[in-house]
């Protein structure tokens, strides 16, 4: 994955090169993308933002919570999402304005109709055209300090981890439980925070997993429902809303997660209802006879589900 | 003593307007270490104001505001603080 240098690249490489690191260490704090090196290099405090930079970002520097530091740390940090659907479209638009560096997007479907109504990464004009395609175009147009890597592919036990292993916090925007329970799996044999989410209807909910730390998703759920007993998305129907309203919580939760400030959703169920219009917070317990993240885990390989919700088309 | 404080770094941002001022006064005395002391050289008046007060508000020490031409002011601001961890 590529290092994103205010300097531009070639700066940026120059100086990994010399002291040998993946991610640079600006101002002598350990970078949230790089837990292990503890390394200090003096040079990095030299490093300056763009004067367009500066302009863009003026909002979050102004925080004392964020500041100029907080915005590098933004600018070094690795984001996957998990689908480019009704979620995604949100997480990654404020992610990507946020300024951060690298967004993954995984989603191998294509842009229909159907999906305009909540999906805002995408567009009329680009009906046919690959999601993760059409989210990149639409990421990096909003804001050039962003890269997005596109992965068309359907997450199955064999590519998952390959795939996240290069980002720092990955966010479910999935549809299906095979998909969602796949990304929890992964995510805690990785140890990689997780943003996860759900919508149905007028509702959603949020969690955010930290791996060793909190619970996970088997948790809270310990296997999925049984094929046929919950309805599919298609059926059950969404107010698009709704999509932007949680996704726009986990791009919350991970720019907080990034900057490691505030409460994050750690042990924590947020539930949001638009016709009541009320939010409220489940504690959730970790399980410690999890079977994923449990004192003795049971589930030491991946797991295929069977795919009940009649997936995409 | 107040006309011997010990100037560790300038910045000139005349030109610069709010809150343009604080940003990039905010990002000089970010990189600094504590103890040391910034100088700011502006010229938007409102800026003699905005800028002492959310240092300040950051935990930095004001130290001297001084006019130093008819649309010129001299800030020098002690770092005090890292910013706050939570």
């Amino acid at each position: 994955m590529a290092y994103r240098c205010p300097k531009g690249q070639g700066e940026a490489e120059k100086i990994i090169a010399e002291c040998g690191l993946r991610n640079a260490d600006y101002n002598g704090e350990k970078a949230f993308c790089n837990p292990k090196s503890e390394i200090r290099n003096p040079k990095l405090k030299t490093m300056e933002f763009t004067e367009d930079q500066i302009l863009r970002y003026s909002r979050h520097i102004l925080l004392p919570e964020v500041g100029g530091d907080g915005q590098e740390k933004i600018l070094n940090a690795r984001v996957v999402l998990v689908g480019a659907g009704g979620l995604g479209s949100p997480v990654g638009y404020y992610l990507a304005a946020a300024g951060v560096g690298t967004i993954g997007v995984i989603d191998n479907d294509r842009v229909e109709i159907s999906n305009l109504q909540r999906q805002i990464a995408h567009n009329t004009n680009r009906i046919g055209v690959f999601k993760a395609d059409s989210a990149k175009e639409t990421y990096e147009t909003l804001n050039h300090d962003v890269k997005v890597v596109t992965h068309k592919e359907r997450l199955t036990s064999a590519n998952i981890k390959d795939i996240i292993k290069d980002y720092d916090i990955v966010v479910d925007g999935s549809d299906n439980f095979p998909t969602r329970y796949l990304v929890n799996d992964a995510c805690v044999m990785l140890k990689k925070t997780l943003v996860s989410a759900a919508v149905f209807r007028f509702e959603g909910q949020v969690m955010t997993i930290f791996p060793g730390q909190g619970p996970c998703y088997r948790c809270l759920f310990e296997i999925p429902p049984p094929p046929g007993m919950v309805p599919s998305c298609q059926e059950a129907g969404i107010l698009g809303v709704v999509t932007g309203v949680i996704g726009t919580i986990q791009a919350t939760e991970v720019i907080k997660a990034i900057l490691g400030i505030g409460e994050p959703l750690k042990g924590r169920l947020l539930l949001w209802n638009a016709l009541e219009m009320s939010f409220r917070t489940v504690k959730v317990p970790r399980n410690r006879e999890c079977p994923v993240c449990g004192d003795k885990p049971t589930l030491t390989e991946l797991i295929d589900y069977e795919w009940f919700c009649s997936m995409s088309h | 003593m107040a006309d011997e404080i010990k100037i560790d770094k300038t910045i000139d941002i005349r030109g610069q307007i709010c809150p343009y001022t604080f940003v990039r006064s905010k990002l000089a005395i970010e990189k600094m270490n504590v103890g040391e002391v910034l100088e700011i050289i502006l010229d938007h008046k409102p800026a003699v104001e905005n800028v002492p007060k959310s240092m300040e508000n950051e935990g930095q020490k004001v130290l001297k505001i001084e006019q130093t031409g008819e649309k010129e002011w001299h800030i020098v601001v002690r770092k005090d603080k890292e910013k706050p961890k939570k």
